[in-house]
C-alpha cells in the first residue's frame, strides 16, 4: 500500500518543482527529500514568515496555493481562507487551493485553536495575497509598458484599461516560479503571527467573493469516502499498535508478562519505563494481543480520587492554587454590607470528555534521516516540537502531517498519540500505525475541567443591582498544555520520565454587565493526581466557557426574577455595549420572546413548556440563544424544541459555512447540558464508552434552529463557532426556570436530576 | 485461521482469517478498504455500518464467519459521485458532515430503512436512526438531508 496523500497532480508536481514536497506514489516524504531540488528549477526559498513564498504561490496553469499553518475540521475555514485570497488577489474563488497543516509546508500559526482561524488566521493570508497582487501588477506594468495606475485584474489577468489587449497573465509573469520577497514578520509564533507588507488590502466595499455562499470542499470526499483519514494511512512494512493504559489510575509497571500474547502469531511487546504496546502486522492481531497481555502494575497511591458525588465539595474545600481577578472594579467589600437585598447562588459543572466519534490515531515513520508523522492533532507544528523532544531530535528532522482525524474540539487524545506513534516507531525500527480503543478517547483523554461557580448580587431598595461578583473554582484549563509542544503534557512523555509540568488558567465571564461594583475571578486548584491521570485537564470546545456561562448567564436570569424584571429587559439594562444590546434584542424579536416578570410555566399537565435566554462575548464575537424546551414531568426528560440564535462576529466571510457551524456548537452545547458526565470510582475513570459516556441521540436533536446572522463588513471578522456553545447550557436552564419554576444548577440536566427538582418544588 | 469467501460491493473476495475477527477489520486490513471506520468496536456508534444482504449491521462486532456466502455492500458500494445514491447527494447539497466519521453509519442505516419506508415521518426517522452517533452536532443537518432525499426519491 501506499502513502495515501492525494493532492491534485498541478499541485503536487508544482510543489515537488519547488522542492518542497516529494510524496512519491510508493514511499511518504522525508524530510531530506522534502528540502532536496529537483535539478532545474528554482529553489523555493526556505519556510519563514518572512518569505512571501511561504504564503503563496502561482501555480504554472494559474492556479493559487496558500500556504496555511491551520486547518479546517470541517467548519469551512479552508473556503474561507481561499475566498479571502481570492479577493486580494483578483482570482476566481475555484483557482485558489489551500494546503493545511503540514510542518514542511506552512508557517506555525498555532493550528487549530479556538476559533481564531479567521480572526487571526487569515491575516497573514490577506496581507501575503494582496502583496502577490502588488508584485505581480508591477512586473505586468514593466513588461506592458503601462503605468501601475492604469492597469486592471480580471481573474489573475492584468490589462491595461485603456486597452485591453495589452495584457499578462499571472500566470505567464511567475507560473511555477518564486517571488523571492521578504515581508515583515511580526516575530510571532502560533495564532498571533502576521506579516506586516507594503500593499494595501482592499476595503470591504471591494470584496466579490468574501461574504458569500461557498460550498465546502471536503464533504464529498467524506460522503463517497474517498478522502483519507488519519486512520487510512497506510505505510510499507507498518506495523499496528495499541498502547496499553493501566486499568486503575496512579499505576508503574511491575512486570510485562511477554509470554501471555505467544498465542498471537508475530505479536510483540515494546516496553519503556511505564509505557507498554503490543505491536502486530495485523491490526486485529495487535487488538488481540492486547487484551491478552498480562502486566503486573504496582499501585502508586491509593484512591487518587475522591468518591464522585463529593466532586464539587473537594473542588470547594481544596486549597486555591492560584486566583486571578481579571474584572475589578468599584468596592466590592463595601457594597455588600450595605446593601438592602443579598442574591447568592452556587453552579456545579461535571469533568467532560472530548469523546471524539472515533480513538485518536496516528502513524509514524521514524527514520535515521528524518521522522514523519501522520495525525489528527490540531497542532502539527507544536506536535513537531514535541516529537523531537521526544525523541531526542532537532525539530527540522521531524516533519507532522496533519490528516483529518475522527473528530476534534481541543487537546484530545490526538496529542497522546502522535508522539506514542513516534516512540512506537522509534522502539520498534519500523514504521507504526497507532489507534486507541474507545475507552482510550473517552477514560484516557484530557477532559474538560469540573468546577464550582459562586454568584452573589447586592441589590438596593429599589432593586438595582449595585454590587456583583462571580467567583469560579476548579481544576486548571490547562493542567495538560493545549499543544503537545513539551513532552511532558502527553502520557508517553510522563510514562517514560518527563516530569509532569502542571499550568494554572481558567477564565471569567465574557459581557458588558455595567454594575458599578464587579468582581469577576478564577481560582484554580490542584489536579487530583500528578502524573498521567485519567482526570487531567485540558482545553475542551470553548475551553471554560459553557462551564463559566452555565453559571454566569443562569445568575442574571435569577437578578431579573428576584427583581420582577423580563430576562430580555434585565439584560438590556444593564449591557453597556451597543453591539451586545443589538444581538440579544435580535435574537429575542427572531424567537418571538414573551416578556415575563417570572416564570411562566403552568404548574400542572404532564408537559411543561418554556423559555429562556442567555448572551455572551467571546473574542469580539457576541451571540445570544434562546431556547424553548419542553419538560416531562413523568420522566423528567428535558427536549429541547428550537434554538434561536443571533450571532454577530464582525464581517461574515461565508454565511452558510457560519450557519452550519453554528448549528453544530448547539448541538454539542445541548448534548453537554443535558447528557455528558465523566464518571469515575476511587481509582479509575469508569465513562470507557456511549453506554457509561452517553451522549444526545437524534431523537433529543432539536426540531429548528434559527440563525440570524448579523453582518458587520466594517469590523474585521472574529471567531465563530466556539461563541454559541457557551450560552446554550444558560438558555436551556433558564428555559427550565420559565417552564418549571424551579432552578437547576447542576450539569448535565438529567431526568434524575429534573424529577428531584420538581418533587422539591 | 479459515478462508471466508463472501462478496464486497459487488465483487467476489476471499479472506484467510480468524473467524472471531470482525468483519471490519477483513475490510479495513485484509481488502484494504479504508471506509468503514472504527469508532467503538462495541457496536454502539454505527461509523462501521455495512449492509449484509441489504440489512445494515456494525461491522466491528460481526464476525468474518458469520459473512461466508453473504453480500457485503460499504458506502463506496452503496453510490460513487458519478452513480450518488440520493442519501449522498442530499448529504452533499445540505453540506452535512463535519469532521464526517460517522457518515457510514447514518447513510447505511438510513438508506436501509428508507427502502422499506420511503415516507417515514420525523419521527419515525428519529426512532430508525436511533443509538447512531455524531459528535460535531449535526443531527439536525442529518434530517434535514434525509427528508431532502425522501423527497427526491418519491
Amino acid at each position: 500500500m501506499n502513502a495515501r496523500i492525494d493532492m491534485p497532480l498541478s499541485r503536487r508536481e508544482f510543489l515537488k518543482s519547488t522542492g518542497a514536497l516529494i510524496v512519491s506514489a510508493a514511499m511518504p516524504a522525508l524530510i531530506g527529500e522534502a528540502l532536496a531540488q529537483a535539478p532545474g528549477l528554482s529553489a523555493r526559498p526556505p519556510l519563514l514568515p518572512t518569505e512571501l513564498d511561504s504564503w503563496v504561490a502561482i501555480l504554472p496553469d494559474g492556479k493559487v496555493v496558500a500556504f496555511f499553518g491551520k486547518m479546517d475540521m470541517g467548519q469551512c475555514l479552508d473556503v474561507a481562507i481561499a475566498q479571502i485570497v481570492a479577493d486580494e488577489l483578483d482570482v476566481a474563488f475555484e483557482k485558489v487551493e489551500v494546503v493545511m497543516g503540514d510542518t514542511a509546508l506552512t508557517c506555525n500559526q498555532g493550528g487549530a485553536s479556538g476559533s481564531t482561524g479567521i480572526f487571526q488566521g487569515a491575516r497573514p493570508l490577506r496581507n501575503a495575497a494582496a502583496e502577490a497582487r502588488r508584485l505581480l501588477v508591477e512586473q505586468a506594468s514593466g513588461k506592458l509598458g503601462v503605468p501601475v495606475t492604469n492597469l486592471r485584474v480580471d481573474d489573475g489577468v492584468v490589462s491595461a484599461i485603456a486597452d485591453p489587449s495589452k495584457r499578462v497573465s499571472y500566470a505567464e509573469l511567475i507560473g511555477g516560479g518564486h517571488f523571492n520577497h521578504q515581508v515583515e514578520w511580526n516575530k510571532q509564533t502560533g495564532n498571533p503571527m502576521d506579516i506586516k507588507v507594503q500593499a494595501k488590502v482592499k476595503s470591504p466595499s471591494e470584496y466579490r467573493v468574501v461574504g458569500k455562499s461557498f460550498a465546502r470542499r471536503d464533504v464529498a470526499g467524506k460522503v463517497y469516502r474517498t478522502a483519507k483519514y488519519v486512520t487510512d494511512v497506510s505505510l510499507p512494512g507498518m506495523l499496528h499498535a495499541r498502547v496499553i493504559r493501566p486499568a486503575r489510575a496512579a499505576c508503574t509497571v511491575a512486570d510485562v508478562d511477554e509470554s501471555s500474547i505467544r498465542a498471537v502469531k508475530g505479536a510483540r511487546v515494546v516496553r519503556e519505563k511505564d509505557f507498554v504496546a503490543v505491536l502486530a502486522a495485523h491490526e486485529w492481531d495487535a487488538v488481540r494481543a492486547s487484551r491478552m497481555l498480562k502486566i503486573d502494575w504496582n499501585h502508586a497511591k491509593e484512591n487518587p480520587f475522591p468518591p464522585m458525588a463529593e466532586l464539587h465539595d473537594h473542588i470547594r474545600k481544596a486549597p486555591v492554587h492560584k486566583r486571578e481577578e481579571p474584572v475589578k472594579r468599584g468596592d466590592i467589600g463595601g457594597v455588600f454590607k450595605t446593601a438592602a437585598r443579598v442574591v447568592e447562588a452556587e453552579y456545579e459543572w461535571p469533568f467532560q470528555s472530548h469523546a471524539s466519534m472515533g480513538p485518536a490515531c496516528a502513524v509514524a515513520d521514524v527514520r535515521d534521516d528524518g521522522v514523519t508523522v501522520w495525525s489528527g492533532t490540531q497542532k502539527p507544528h507544536f506536535g513537531q516540537l514535541g516529537v523531537a523532544r521526544l525523541l531526542g531530535l532537532p525539530p527540522e528532522k521531524v516533519r507532522v502531517i496533519w490528516v483529518p482525524g475522527p473528530g476534534s474540539y481541543g487537546r484530545n487524545d490526538a496529542g497522546d498519540a502522535a508522539l506514542d506513534a513516534a516512540k512506537l516507531s522509534k522502539l520498534a525500527g519500523k514504521p507504526v500505525r497507532v489507534q486507541g480503543m474507545r475507552q482510550d478517547g473517552i477514560a484516557w483523554d484530557p477532559k474538560g475541567p469540573a468546577c464550582v461557580h459562586r454568584a452573589r448580587a447586592a441589590l438596593d431598595a429599589s432593586g438595582k443591582v449595585i454590587g456583583y461578583e462571580f467567583v469560579s473554582k476548579g481544576f486548571s484549563r490547562i493542567n495538560i498544555q493545549t499543544n503537545e509542544s513539551d513532552p511532558s503534557h502527553s502520557l508517553v512523555g510522563m510514562s517514560t520520565g518527563f516530569p509532569p509540568k502542571p499550568n494554572d488558567g481558567f477564565g471569567v465571564p465574557a459581557e458588558s454587565y455595567g454594575f458599578e461594583n464587579k468582581l469577576l475571578a478564577w481560582e484554580t486548584i490542584a489536579p487530583l493526581l500528578d502524573s498521567c491521570s485519567p482526570l487531567r485537564s485540558a482545553h475542551l470546545r470553548d475551553p471554560v466557557g459553557p462551564e463559566i456561562h452555565f453559571g454566569s448567564e443562569q445568575f442574571i436570569d435569577e437578578l431579573a426574577a428576584a427583581t420582577n424584571e423580563d430576562p430580555v429587559a434585565f439584560r438590556l439594562k444593564y449591557v453597556t455595549a451597543p453591539r451586545d444590546a443589538a444581538v440579544i434584542r435580535a435574537a429575542a424579536e427572531k424567537a418571538g420572546w414573551r416578556p415575563r416578570s417570572g416564570p411562566r410555566g403552568a404548574r400542572s399537565g404532564d408537559v411543561l413548556t418554556g423559555s429562556g435566554i442567555a448572551y455572551a462575548q467571546r473574542g469580539g464575537t457576541i451571540v445570544a440563544a434562546v431556547a424553548e424546551i419542553e419538560v416531562e414531568r413523568k420522566t423528567g426528560r428535558i427536549r429541547a424544541k428550537k434554538f434561536t440564535i443571533a450571532h454577530d462576529c464582525g464581517l461574515i466571510i461565508n454565511p452558510e459555512g457560519l450557519r452550519y457551524t453554528i448549528e453544530g456548537n448547539v448541538v454539542h452545547g445541548l448534548s453537554r447540558t443535558l447528557f455528558e458526565e465523566v464518571r469515575f470510582d476511587r481509582e479509575k475513570v469508569t465513562s470507557v464508552d456511549w453506554l457509561s459516556y452517553p451522549i444526545l441521540d437524534i431523537a433529543d436533536a432539536p426540531e429548528a434552529i434559527e440563525v440570524v446572522l448579523i453582518n458587520h463588513p466594517e469590523i474585521a471578522p472574529t471567531g465563530a463557532g466556539e461563541p454559541t456553545i457557551r450560552v446554550i447550557p444558560a438558555a436551556v436552564a433558564n428555559a427550565f426556570f420559565d417552564a418549571t419554576g424551579v432552578r437547576l444548577r447542576k450539569v448535565p440536566l438529567t431526568p434524575e436530576r429534573v424529577k428531584a427538582a420538581l418533587a422539591r418544588a | 485461521m479459515a478462508s471466508i469467501k463472501f462478496a464486497v460491493d459487488g465483487k467476489a473476495v476471499t479472506v484467510n482469517a480468524d473467524p472471531s475477527m470482525p468483519l471490519l477489520y477483513a475490510l479495513r486490513n485484509d481488502l484494504e478498504m479504508g471506509n468503514p471506520h472504527f469508532g467503538c468496536g462495541l457496536a454502539q456508534c454505527g461509523a462501521c455500518t455495512v449492509h449484509l444482504n441489504g440489512e445494515p449491521v456494525r461491522s466491528c462486532v460481526m464476525p468474518i464467519s458469520a459473512v461466508a456466502g453473504k453480500k457485503v455492500t460499504t458506502l463506496q458500494g452503496l453510490g460513487t459521485p458519478k452513480k450518488p445514491h440520493p442519501l449522498q447527494v442530499a448529504w452533499v447539497e445540505e453540506q452535512v458532515p463535519q469532521c464526517g466519521y460517522c457518515v457510514n453509519g447514518w447513510i447505511m442505516t438510513a438508506a436501509a430503512f428508507l427502502k422499506k419506508n420511503p415516507k417515514a415521518n420525523d419521527a419515525q426517522l428519529r426512532e430508525a436512526l436511533a443509538g447512531l452517533k455524531c459528535r460535531c452536532g449535526t443531527h439536525v443537518a442529518i434530517l434535514r438531508a434525509i427528508k431532502r432525499a425522501q423527497q427526491q426519491m418519491a
